[in-house]
């Protein structure tokens, strides 16, 4: 049951083009992942994955069944909106959990913290 | 009653997910929008800062430029045999003053690839942000007070 054969040559060009695009993003982002040497460079890489990827992706998805359909589709809207509001609070906190430590472990390499609750934390 | 904008945006996005304008189906939407926000209640506060659509619209093709850059500038980096990395950690002063922007700004600065933000400071003045290429802090201080956080001020500072 496919009707991606109705779909008209300049949504599929687009639809291809969208795919392909965020695909690369998601396998840069992968390769990145696997090749960068330290914990918070690691992190870096899922961005370039859920950000470009992510969102190229769905609007590939949103073109063609818009284009097969012949009407507006939003679902995928709200797919990246929780993507990109969820994503970046998990790598904060991971980020944030590994700071700490690192203060912790060798605080002459990171800034420390300032402020009232810095003696605090570094207690 | 002060909700009822929210409960009737909920609304129309109800109607335009489920693709369909009935007035049964608003009916429900709307129901269901005030039993949310009802389950909410209690977090609830009115929306205090203005709103600018054109400062937002802004603000979104900034982040859309800036994704486009940082993402190529970090798959060239990864895909390259020897990567040449100076990562760091450094302070960011913040200017942004409510809870409100400091988070979309440590959100922002989180999906741009190559930069990261880790941790903000107690008295929310300070925001540190791990970066992949850390070689000149100051530049990247600049890039960020002159871009994200120029616009996130013009946006919703009251």
């Amino acid at each position: 049951m496919s009707h991606l054969t109705d779909l008209p040559a300049w949504a599929a060009i687009a639809v291809c083009g969208l795919l392909l695009m965020g695909a690369a993003m998601t396998l840069i982002g992968s390769i990145g992942l696997l090749r960068l040497p330290t914990f918070y460079d690691r992190l870096h890489a899922p961005t370039i994955t859920t950000s470009g990827g992510t969102i190229l992706v769905c609007f590939a998805s949103m073109l063609c069944f818009a284009v097969l359909q012949s009407r507006w589709i939003f679902h995928e809207v709200l797919i990246i909106v929780f993507i990109t509001v969820t994503t970046p609070v998990t790598l904060m906190l991971l980020g944030q959990a590994s700071l700490y430590r690192h203060r912790f472990e060798k605080p002459q390499d990171v800034p420390l913290k300032q402020g009232p609750h810095a003696e605090k934390d570094r207690e | 009653m002060k909700f009822l904008a929210i409960n009737l945006i909920l609304t129309v996005i109800w109607g335009t997910i489920s693709a369909s304008f009935t007035p049964a189906n608003l009916l429900l939407g709307f129901a269901v929008g005030a039993l949310s926000l009802w389950l909410i209640r209690r977090e609830l506060k009115p929306v205090t800062y203005p709103i600018r659509p054109l400062r937002l619209v802004l603000l979104l093709a900034l982040f859309i430029k800036e994704l486009a850059v940082s993402a190529t500038k970090v798959a060239i980096l990864v895909t390259r045999k020897k990567m040449a990395l100076k990562p760091g950690i450094f302070a960011y002063p913040l200017t942004a003053r409510s809870d409100f922007e400091i988070t979309l700004l440590a959100n922002l600065i989180t999906l741009t690839p190559g930069t990261l933000s880790v941790d903000v400071s107690g008295d929310r003045k300070t925001l540190y942000v791990h970066a992949l290429d850390c070689a000149d802090p100051g530049a990247l201080r600049q890039d960020i007070a002159r871009g994200f956080e120029r616009r996130i001020r013009e946006a919703f500072e009251r």
